[in-house]
């Protein structure tokens, strides 16, 4: 799996020079320059000059560079020509329904990239019920996919139901999300939460979003940022317990198990490997030091 | 030579992009440039001398240029005047970026 952390996944309007100039100062994991939603049909191409000109001067810092492209059947090919020679990290590609859709995709984005260039990765995002059924065939199509992330309010559309702040009518769809990418060894991005001004509804739908197995959260407002980081964040007692876990099953390998107890509780494989998770985690964020 | 075939407008008035207008010059009037910016004093130069660049770059030579400017980072200055070169029809070089 691909280990880049993606807490936070920031959306910034392709069109607009202040906030393009300042995406990298917000902390987010991923700055997603947006080539789509955030801009109107008729300044598409003056959307494309411009975030190509961002991607080739303006510092994101830390945060991986991810170009939201419009749609394959409109502007997608015209997006991917210009903004890919430019060295983004990944492609954010909308409305993904099938395997051949990334098939399309990583033909145009191979053509479109210099001699040299890392290869450019790909992040599915599926938003619609076509989409959803297919995530595993998607996340499988070609080893640049690294995420699947959730569109919730076109897939709400897409069901003709009502998108409501409590997600009832998205829980089918989250959870083959996160299981059809745990399958398929991708990151998963949950929808983001449009209400900029509910810092409590986020931490709630974060919460949740984290608890069905979720890597991270697409983002709308660099106000969120902080919210998302800190559910996330591996707390101090996941650490300890982490901790205590490759104890134990250090100790009980030392002894010739394979299994161990902690606390009562059984340690084995797919614990030890949850443990590993946290500390991976732990290490990146700097609340731990130590090799692996 | 990169001919404009019509009047186009790139960009926004507002805080930190440039508003470009282009239009075709008659033939040997050069590039002419008429700016407004809210760092006039500081970067009025600078600004002028960008957009005779990117004129250059793509073999534009006869071009009247506006350019309304609100504090625009030089990366946002070339993606709007290409912006507008393309809306006038001028065929830009295929390292257009």
């Amino acid at each position: 799996m691909d280990l880049k952390l993606r807490r936070s996944m920031l959306f910034i309007p392709g069109n607009n020079p202040g906030m393009l100039q300042n995406g990298g100062v917000f902390g987010a994991d991923s700055v997603i320059l947006d080539l789509e939603d955030a801009v109107a049909p008729t300044e598409k191409d003056a959307a494309r000059f411009l975030v190509a000109h961002a991607l080739k001067t303006v510092d994101y810092g830390c945060s991986e560079k991810v170009i939201r492209i419009n749609p394959l059947d409109t502007f997608a090919a015209e997006d991917i020509k210009v903004v890919v020679p430019c060295r983004p990290d990944a492609i954010l590609v909308p409305k993904v329904e099938s395997a051949a859709d990334i098939d399309a995709s990583v033909k145009m984005i191979g053509a479109a990239e210099l001699p040299g260039q890392t290869p450019v990765k790909i992040i599915a995002l599926l938003e619609t019920p076509r989409g959803i059924i297919e995530a595993y065939n998607i996340a499988k199509a070609d080893p640049r996919v690294v995420a699947l992330a959730l569109g919730a309010e076109d897939y709400t559309a897409g069901l003709g139901a009502m998108r409501t702040k409590e997600g009832t009518e998205i829980f089918t769809a989250r959870s083959l999300v996160v299981n059809a990418a745990a399958a398929a060894d991708v990151q998963s991005i949950d929808t983001p939460y449009t209400d900029a001004n509910d810092e409590e509804g986020l931490l709630a739908d974060t919460d949740l979003a984290k608890q069905l197995g979720f890597k991270g959260k697409l983002s709308i407002n660099p106000r969120q940022i902080e919210v998302i980081h800190a559910v996330f964040n591996p707390s101090s007692s996941d650490i300890d317990w982490a901790e205590q876990v490759i104890h134990a099953i250090r100790k009980a390998q030392t002894e010739g198990s394979g299994v161990a107890s902690l606390n009562g509780k059984m340690v084995d494989l797919p614990v030890v490997n949850r443990a590993e998770r946290i500390l991976h985690l732990a290490r990146l964020l700097g609340l731990i030091e130590g090799a692996e | 030579m990169a001919s404009l075939i019509k009047i186009a407008q790139a960009g926004t008035l507002e805080s930190s992009d440039i508003m470009i207008a282009v239009a075709p010059g008659s033939e040997g009037s050069g590039i002419i440039i008429e700016l407004e910016s809210i760092v006039m004093a500081q970067y009025g130069e600078d600004i002028c001398l960008t957009l005779r660049e990117i004129m250059a770059e793509q073999d534009c030579t006869d071009v009247y240029i506006k350019a309304v400017d609100r504090g625009a980072l030089d990366c946002t200055i070339r993606a709007r005047v290409l912006t507008a070169l393309c809306r006038a029809g001028a065929a830009l070089k295929e390292e257009m970026l």
